[in-house]
């Protein structure tokens, strides 16, 4: 009698990950501390996993319409730029430091935040402000980025991500 | 390197099931790899079928949803819902390619 082994198949809906769900704090507004956030909710909406982003604080400047196509990047504080701290504080550094990183970050076909945030949207993924934030700011919905799904306090935030994985960025 | 059969032959792929030689595949194989991941091929699944192994067989990697998208011209939404859940591994896998490395 001959057996036949099963078919070595990929296991893509496996019942162990199913109902994963991660949320990430978007606490940031410089254009470097925007990345992690886009990135990681981007590969985790391409891996099936429900994602929710929150943004707060410096990381309105992510969804506020007026902000969110031209966030900056400076050198100071940055010990990791292996510049000269003295250097990030003269004019005009921070614009150059800024192109220089957009140039990077281009050049390997990843989309700058507007577009990038249309795809994590696109791929199902949710977008939330927070409601001390806005309120700090004196910001409405109006001011937000459309697909912001709306301006959230925290003991909603809690209430949503029950089960999920945080991301503190 | 594991040897399973699929389409009736014998067709090489690595632990997690993809084929490692994209030469062994072909449409009628296409088919079948869909059908063991419970997908069912339309024209709009073949068309990004199609620009994957043609985009793999110009850069020799597997391209991101992203490149789906934006050169082969399919919204990222509708290629969630074409293979629901994990879009660009399910792609690659239906098109006998390995899972793209890309990270956007």
């Amino acid at each position: 009698m001959t057996t036949t082994a099963p078919a070595i198949v990929p296991n893509f809906d496996s019942a162990e990950h199913a109902g994963r769900k991660l949320a990430i704090i978007c606490s940031k507004g410089n254009l470097d501390m925007a990345y992690p956030a886009l990135i990681l909710a981007n590969a985790a909406l391409g891996e099936g996993v429900e994602t929710h982003l929150f943004f707060t604080f410096w990381g309105f400047d992510m969804i506020n319409k007026e902000t969110m196509d031209d966030l900056k990047f400076t050198m100071l504080g940055n010990t990791a730029t292996h510049m000269p701290q003295g250097l990030g504080g003269l004019p005009g550094m921070t614009a150059m430091a800024t192109s220089k990183l957009k140039k990077s970050i281009a050049e390997l076909d990843v989309p700058e935040v507007p577009e990038f945030l249309e795809q994590i949207v696109a791929s199902g993924g949710h977008l939330w402000a927070c409601r001390l934030s806005a309120d700090m700011n004196h910001l409405d919905e109006d001011d937000l980025y459309d697909e912001v799904e709306g301006i959230i306090s925290a003991s909603d935030f809690i209430e949503k991500t029950a089960g999920a994985q945080l991301l503190f960025i | 390197m594991p040897v399973t059969t699929l389409a009736g032959r014998p067709i090489q792929v690595n632990d997690e099931g993809f084929l490692t030689d994209s030469t062994q595949w072909d449409e009628d194989l296409a088919e079948v790899l869909a059908t063991t991941i419970g997908v069912t091929l339309t024209d709009d699944h073949w068309k990004a079928i199609h620009f994957l192994r043609d985009d793999f067989a110009k850069t020799g990697q597997t391209a991101t949803l992203r490149r789906i998208s934006t050169q082969g011209g399919i919204p990222i939404k509708l290629l969630f819902a074409l293979f629901p859940q994990k879009p660009a591994k399910k792609m690659a896998y239906v098109a006998g390619l390995p899972k793209p490395h890309g990270c956007v």
